[in-house]
């Protein structure tokens, strides 16, 4: 029994041994920067110039300002400004920056029952599906992505919790998840366009609406409030947030390239926020 | 059926490939997986024996609660365990939530009451065959537990191969508790959702592949020393 319980003791140090570097912080993020590569294209260099390892648990917007609001995180990158601005307002962040842009784009069957395509108007398009009463696939997750669509249905005027489970239907999962489903119902989805650019199972859907300022995407990051949860690894967490937005990770950002096409566009203003 | 062959395409050259990268994440679902196994088979034997040894009140009760909660849903541990290890949970200051140990905690959750249950179920019915004859020989159901496992190994490696199965087959947990994070909590189930998400279908159906064919693996051998076992006990 005794070599028994040191044979458990020791594999629990196995298991555990990964946590003795306490040189990382964790990075709580969406789904698209994850998905399409960014992150593991800018990580690797700041890692090798600050020797600081980035843990990123991707996640909807939604479940990532839960999870830095509960301390589970020591830097939040998400986009959705407003509710950005009220984690800070509240207390829970110390200040928000502006790090990088890219767009929605309504993805959709190139059969188009719905005829939007070629639409710059987003709420006019959205319009046109729910007047069809085309199959559109939603998020239904809280995150980035469905707070930007529930906002333009709203400008839209259509009141899509009625029709929930009719044409308008929820997945209540990721963006990869719900384009993969979105694609198998013949489905108009909107996402972000970096996900979609790097999405590789996109059968016969093809990009219909593009190019509307509402469209416009704006991603930021925060550095979790100290002052909130003491644990927070405040200077490691400062200088991933000041690598970002300096020169060095906008550089690389702009860098950043799949297929030929540039997915986040940088915008920080520094020594502003 | 383009799918399937490009999948097994996949699978061969991931492979092949001998791919670092692919191999850490096999090695941590190993570690994971083993080591809550081996966890819950040392708490799950001897309380499974105990169970179906003793007489208690509510054992019947017990038995009903051990028998249901081999249906537990695995992202019903995962929350629960990571509200638990949260910083705003109970358990936040041990620093555990997002590491393979969280990951081991939950699958232990998972695994035990399968091992518990089914050591239950064996050793009850080992015990009414030798009943007679332990007593006599003066052993009571304390000192039955450890000759009745004993006698029972060949059997319960099966419930102990039940475990693993549950452990490594499942995502819904490890990766609430894990975070799925690149080189720290990645693990096979939780890189197949991940590359489904990606919309990389045949390379998530080349992984799942790779872990039935990890899952084989470890039943041939689990047989093999079954096996061996037999034919000594012969």
């Amino acid at each position: 029994m005794k070599t028994l319980l040191a044979f458990v003791a020791a594999a629990m140090l196995v298991a555990t041994g990964v946590q003795a570097d306490d040189k990382f912080i964790t990075v709580a993020s969406t789904t698209s920067t994850k998905n399409s590569g960014l992150l593991d294209f800018l990580l690797p260099t700041f890692q090798e110039e600050t020797g600081i390892e980035v843990r990123v648990v991707a996640v909807g917007t939604g479940k990532a300002l839960q999870q830095a609001r509960d301390g589970d995180a020591d830097v939040l990158l998400v986009h959705a400004k407003a509710r950005e601005e009220k984690f800070v307002e509240e207390g829970f962040g110390v200040e928000r920056f502006d790090v990088m842009y890219n767009d929605f784009v309504v993805v959709g069957p190139a059969g188009d029952p719905a005829g939007v395509a070629g639409k710059r108007d987003a709420a006019a398009a959205l319009t046109m599906i729910a007047e069809t009463e085309s199959v559109f696939a939603s998020r239904g997750d809280d995150s980035g992505t469905h707070t930007k669509e529930r906002n333009l249905w709203a400008a839209a005027g259509v009141d899509v919790e009625a029709a929930s489970g009719t044409w308008y239907r929820e997945t209540g999962s990721g963006m990869g998840a719900t384009l993969n489903t979105g694609i198998g119902m013949g489905a108009y989805v909107l996402t972000d366009r970096a996900t979609w650019i790097s999405f590789e199972n996109k059968a016969d859907h093809e990009v219909l609406v593009e190019g509307d300022p509402e469209l416009f995407n704006q991603y930021g990051v925060i550095l979790v409030n100290p002052e909130k949860h003491p644990h927070v690894k405040a200077d490691m967490g400062q200088s991933f947030v000041d690598w970002l937005t300096g020169d060095a990770g906008q550089g690389l950002i702009a860098d950043y390239e799949l297929n030929d096409q540039q997915l986040f566009f940088p915008n920080a203003k520094k020594g502003e926020s | 059926m383009d799918y399937l062959a490009a999948a097994f395409q996949a699978a061969f050259e991931l492979i092949v490939s001998f791919d670092a990268d692919l191999w850490e994440i096999v090695a941590l679902s190993l570690r994971v997986s083993l080591t809550a196994v081996l966890i819950a088979a040392l708490i799950g034997l001897p309380l499974g024996a105990a169970v179906a040894l003793f007489a208690f009140p509510g054992r019947g009760a017990l038995i009903v609660l051990l028998n249901a909660l081999m249906g537990l849903p695995p992202v019903v541990v995962g929350l629960v365990v990571y509200l638990f290890l949260s910083r705003a949970g109970p358990l936040g200051v041990l620093n555990l939530l997002f590491s393979p140990t969280a990951m081991i905690i939950a699958q232990v959750i998972l695994v035990l009451p399968i091992v518990a249950a089914l050591t239950r179920q064996v050793i009850e019915d080992l015990w009414s065959e030798y009943r007679e004859q332990l007593v006599s020989l003066g052993a009571g159901p304390a000192r039955a537990i450890p000759t009745l496992l004993w006698d029972g190994r060949v059997t319960l490696v099966t419930a102990i191969l039940a475990g693993f199965g549950r452990a490594s087959a499942e995502v819904g947990a490890v990766m609430i508790v894990g975070g799925n994070i690149d080189h720290v909590t990645r693990v096979m189930t939780t890189t197949i959702a991940l590359e489904t998400s990606k919309g990389a279908l045949p390379l998530a159906l080349g992984l799942g592949i790779l872990l039935l064919l990890l899952t084989l693996l470890i039943n041939a051998a689990a047989e093999g020393v079954r096996r061996y076992a037999r034919a000594r006990l012969a």
